[in-house]
């Protein structure tokens, strides 16, 4: 059934479906109370290829709203294989990483242009 | 030196790897080389381009605008890497006749090739801004640590570049009449990995509600993400160790959507469009 309803779409337009259903499923995402909780803002620096602090103790289950000040003057890329996140930060500036509620435990996440001195883990408890 | 070797070579080798499937898969097509040429070209001034105004799209958005933009970027390879397939789908026999006859490439039509070359400019431009930014402290570090980049920068790409080259020579190695179907199936999944991680970084901006973003299951003990074996697996196939719902959704509803499309389009008599375009 699947196969004949597809059919009927004109196929010119049929590859732009993947898309509209991201689209879709964006907008519907968008507008969900997820995106409205309260987010608990936590700050971390990079300076000299370095975390500061190396050690962040945050609550379980609640999301965070992470703002990363990179005060040297080269990009980083702020990793975390357990957190499965990674956002390159120019030198100089500062940018946000969101983390859904965690349970409890610790993480760790480091500075993949650096990983040989910047590294760091946060603590949800 | 090592670290620059070790970032390059991935970021360069994530590119290079989609770029590769995308050049086997479209075998036999005229002016595919030039697409993807064009494609690796614009994709790099777009890196370029997107490291320029890295904190401007970071900050966009509340903070989201990097996960947003990635998303995006994620979006036109989907949708460019779906219509090939579906394309090659209605007219892979007739290609596939042709360079047997005259082990010559068919003209196409101008909006298969520019699909082809959006999807490469898409992995590279992704990949590509993350090098640029990695460059650009090189400026001011002392000469002779900047030398040691330079050089771990260029073993990188080479490396990266030659796997790349490795999986293309691979896939071409697969006799003709075997060729399409395999790259069709390749592609596919690789669209559908592309579609998941596109779900991850909206998920990450943190727009997917909590009830679709619950994670499945954790399959690392058994493979790894951030080995070789599961990066490999992850940047072709779009493996997952900690999947979520979101994530599952999306792989499974492009890899229909594509195969389903396919399907359709293969049933009903097609005519190549030869020299038009």
């Amino acid at each position: 059934m699947l196969v004949s309803m597809t059919s009927t779409i004109n196929r010119r337009w049929s590859p732009l479906l993947p898309v509209a259903l991201a689209v879709l499923g964006f907008g519907l995402a968008a507008g969900s109370p997820r995106a409205l909780a309260a987010e608990l803002a936590v700050e971390i620096s990079i300076k000299d290829h370095k975390f500061q602090p190396a050690t962040l103790n945050v609550p379980a289950g609640t999301p965070i709203k992470l703002t990363v000040r990179n005060l040297d003057d080269t990009a980083e890329e702020f990793e975390s294989y357990e957190l499965k996140f990674e956002k390159v930060i120019a030198g100089k500036q500062t940018a946000v990483v969101r983390l859904k509620p965690l349970e409890r435990g610790t993480y760790s996440f480091f500075g993949e242009y650096h990983a040989d001195t910047a590294t760091g883990e946060l603590i949800a408890e | 030196m090592l670290a620059a070797l070790v970032i390059v070579f991935r970021e360069v080798l994530e590119a290079g790897l989609i770029v590769g499937v995308v050049l086997a898969a479209s075998r036999g097509v005229a002016g595919r080389g030039r697409a993807v040429g064009l494609g690796i070209a614009a994709g790099i001034a777009g890196s370029v381009l997107v490291a320029a105004f890295a904190s401007q799209i970071s900050n966009a958005f509340d903070g989201r605008g990097q996960e947003l933009f990635a998303a995006a970027v994620l979006a036109l390879a989907v949708a460019m890497l779906a219509w090939h397939v579906v394309w090659m789908s209605e007219h892979a026999r007739e290609l596939t006749q042709r360079m047997r006859a005259l082990g010559a490439a068919v003209g196409s039509g101008a909006r298969s090739v520019a699909a082809i070359g959006l999807a490469t400019f898409s992995a590279v431009m992704r990949e590509g801004s993350e090098v640029v930014l990695f460059l650009t402290g090189i400026a001011m570090q002392p000469a002779e640590t900047a030398a040691g980049i330079v050089a771990g920068s260029l073993a990188g790409l080479a490396l990266g570049a030659s796997v790349s080259a490795a999986l293309y020579l691979g896939l071409s190695a697969i006799p003709l009449r075997r060729l399409f179907s395999v790259t069709g199936i390749l592609v596919t999944l690789l669209a559908a990995g592309l579609a998941a991680e596109a779900v991850h970084q909206i998920s990450n901006a943190g727009l997917v509600p909590g009830w679709l973003d619950v994670t499945l299951w954790d399959s690392s003990w058994l493979v790894s993400e951030s080995g070789p074996i599961g990066r490999l697996l992850a940047i072709l196939v779009g493996y997952r160790d900690h999947p979520t719902l979101a994530q599952l959704a999306a792989y499974v509803g492009t890899a229909v959507t594509i195969f389903t499309l396919s399907r359709s389009v293969h049933r009903r008599p097609a005519a190549l469009a030869v020299g038009r375009g």
